[in-house]
């Protein structure tokens, strides 16, 4: 009996330790791929407000010394940055528009309704994910030259649109399918036509998810530096400018337009990250 | 639902059908027309002039590289924050955001994020300075040291890229019933035995998702490589731009476009075959 005392005794811290060993393990592991996306942020936050001087400063030491807001103001009041910031917002809030709905009918259409021909739509739309769209930037200046679209916000967010809109279609496919077919033929039977079923009870459920996947086409557009650049001269957006002005601007210059790239899309992420997994769970399936 | 109106679903995908078709298929038919034509005239003039340019072969070359270090990097990355996440209980939704925020980052972003990294000035160096491994700045972007600058470039690639195969890996990770595993564990599976006989094999369709639409995007790098490299390194689409741009030649440019959907159509295609999926769980 004392001999079974003193293995048990010995046992379990031996495998408490193992087991905390894994955990420590585990978080460490965590806490480093954490810290492999957020350093390198801060790291260019740091550059962006440093400005000229905490650029040659050397060697650095990672901690924010000498920081202030002033670079960036004055990075904000180079000529150019926020006519193409706006003209970035301009791009984005037309791919929203159109993508939602364009794609947000078609989404519908796929979740509530059999009809031939839905799987070659379905093709025409796995499709573009195959492409690198933004190469249709190319042969479009020609045609949107002849349009009067070329170098307009209007035509970089129509080619934006390409590309946001097969996932909004996809996605909202998946939004669809998760509001019950039931409420919907309910309110049929109260007397409600299709269309009022669908703005009373099938929207407002949906609304959540479609304002989710607007945000993502923000996203995409927002980011987008190919077709912006080929299809902009004057108007460009916040990417294309950057590209453009790249090789001539200081350094400090540049790490303030990286940061200004990335502030609105991470809050973006922020506010939908709630769906990320469920939008790109139904989108992979 | 009813079939009294059949037109109904028509009328709804119409618009998209419509927008596609004017601004995806036609300028898609446009590219490939403008790439194998001269003057009116089929040719393959265009194709010549790219493949005899002095960047050609080293564009081609650089962009199947990084593409072949890039993409089993971030799998491998999403596999393990995919496995490490499923172990966390509180704390999990702020880890995965963390883990997510390059989503929303742009690849010229990117590529200036890790500028302020690798620059001689940068944090690279003053951390290898500080532990005596270097003597003075080293440059590591530069033409004259390509091994570095495809390695910075690659790095940028992974820290931007990965965040998307880990949403899709780790949504097809939650779909995994835990019966499996239990079963596997009862069994008396290991769990390397368990992860590759039993979570591998049913997450296939999340992995050839990632699998084709990391390498398509893989494909076209540009801006992390024009943000780190400038005209160092050249890439494919980075050619494409120079000549639309530089040497206003657009139709190089429809050759090098089509050149890149022709391996990105390889790849889907190669995927698609080599991870055989039920064609019920395809997009």
């Amino acid at each position: 009996m004392t001999t079974d005392t003193i293995s048990t005794a010995a046992d379990t811290p031996k495998a408490a330790g193992f087991v905390s060993s894994r955990r420590w393990l585990l978080w460490s592991g965590i806490a480093a791929l954490c810290a492999w996306v957020l350093v390198p942020i801060y790291l260019v936050a740091l550059g962006a407000l440093g400005g000229r001087q905490g650029v040659y400063i050397w060697p650095k030491t990672g901690l924010p010394t000498g920081m202030s807001l002033e670079p960036f103001i004055l990075f904000l009041k180079t000529e150019g940055v926020v006519q193409s910031f706006l003209n970035s917002l301009g791009a984005a809030g037309i791919t929203v528009a159109l993508s939602i709905l364009l794609g947000a009918p078609a989404g519908y259409a796929l979740a509530r309704y059999d009809f031939r021909g839905k799987d070659s739509y379905r093709l025409l739309v796995l499709l573009t994910r195959a492409f690198p769209l933004a190469i249709l930037a190319l042969p479009l200046t020609v045609s949107f030259i002849r349009l009067g679209l070329y170098d307009t916000i209007l035509g970089v967010g129509l080619i934006h649109t390409v590309l946001a809109l097969p996932f909004a279609a996809l996605v909202t496919q998946g939004i669809f399918l998760g509001v019950p077919k039931e409420l919907e033929e309910a309110a049929w039977v109260f007397g409600c036509t299709r269309i009022q079923a669908f703005f009373k009870i099938v929207a407002p459920l949906a609304l959540p998810g479609i304002v989710a996947t607007a945000v993502f086409a923000f996203v995409i557009s927002w980011n987008e530096v190919f077709a912006a650049s080929v299809l902009t001269v004057r108007n460009r957006t916040l990417t294309a400018y950057l590209l453009t002005v790249l090789s001539e601007s200081p350094m400090h210059y540049r790490f303030a337009g990286g940061l200004m790239l990335i502030l609105p899309s991470v809050v973006f992420i922020f506010a939908v990250r709630r769906y990320l997994f469920a939008i790109w769970g139904i989108s992979s399936k | 639902m009813t079939n009294s109106r059949p037109w109904i679903p028509y009328l709804l995908i119409l618009p998209s059908v419509a927008f596609l078709a004017l601004l995806f298929v036609v300028p898609l038919v446009q590219t490939i027309w403008l790439a194998v034509s001269d003057n009116g005239a089929p040719s393959l003039a265009n194709a010549e002039r790219m493949v005899t340019d002095i960047n050609f072969t080293r564009s081609v070359k650089n962009t199947f590289l990084l593409t072949i270090a890039v993409v089993p990097v971030q799998i491998a990355l999403a596999l393990a924050m995919g496995t490490m996440v499923a172990k966390v209980g509180r704390g999990r939704e702020t880890i995965l955001w963390i883990w997510t925020i390059p989503l929303g980052i742009s690849d010229l972003a990117a590529g200036l994020v890790w500028l302020s990294i690798l620059q001689n000035t940068g944090y690279l160096n003053s951390l290898l300075f500080g532990l005596g491994i270097i003597g003075r700045q080293a440059s590591w972007l530069s033409y004259q040291t390509p091994v570095a600058l495809f390695l910075a470039i690659a790095v940028a690639e992974i820290w931007r890229g990965t965040a998307i195969v880990m949403v899709i890996i780790v949504a097809g990770l939650n779909q995994v019933p835990k019966e499996f595993k239990e079963a596997a564990e009862i069994f008396g599976a290991g769990p390397w035995t368990r992860f590759w006989r039993i979570t591998l094999p049913l997450i296939r369709p999340a992995l050839q998702s990632a699998l084709i639409l990391r390498t398509v995007l893989a494909f076209e790098v540009f801006a992390v490589v024009y943000a780190l490299g400038g005209r160092n390194f050249p890439v494919l689409v980075g050619e494409a731009y120079n000549w639309q741009n530089q040497n206003q030649n657009y139709s190089v440019a429809a050759a090098y476009a089509v050149l890149i959907m022709i391996i990105s159509l390889a790849a889907t295609l190669i995927y698609l075959k080599a991870l055989k999926v039920d064609p019920e769980r395809l997009p």
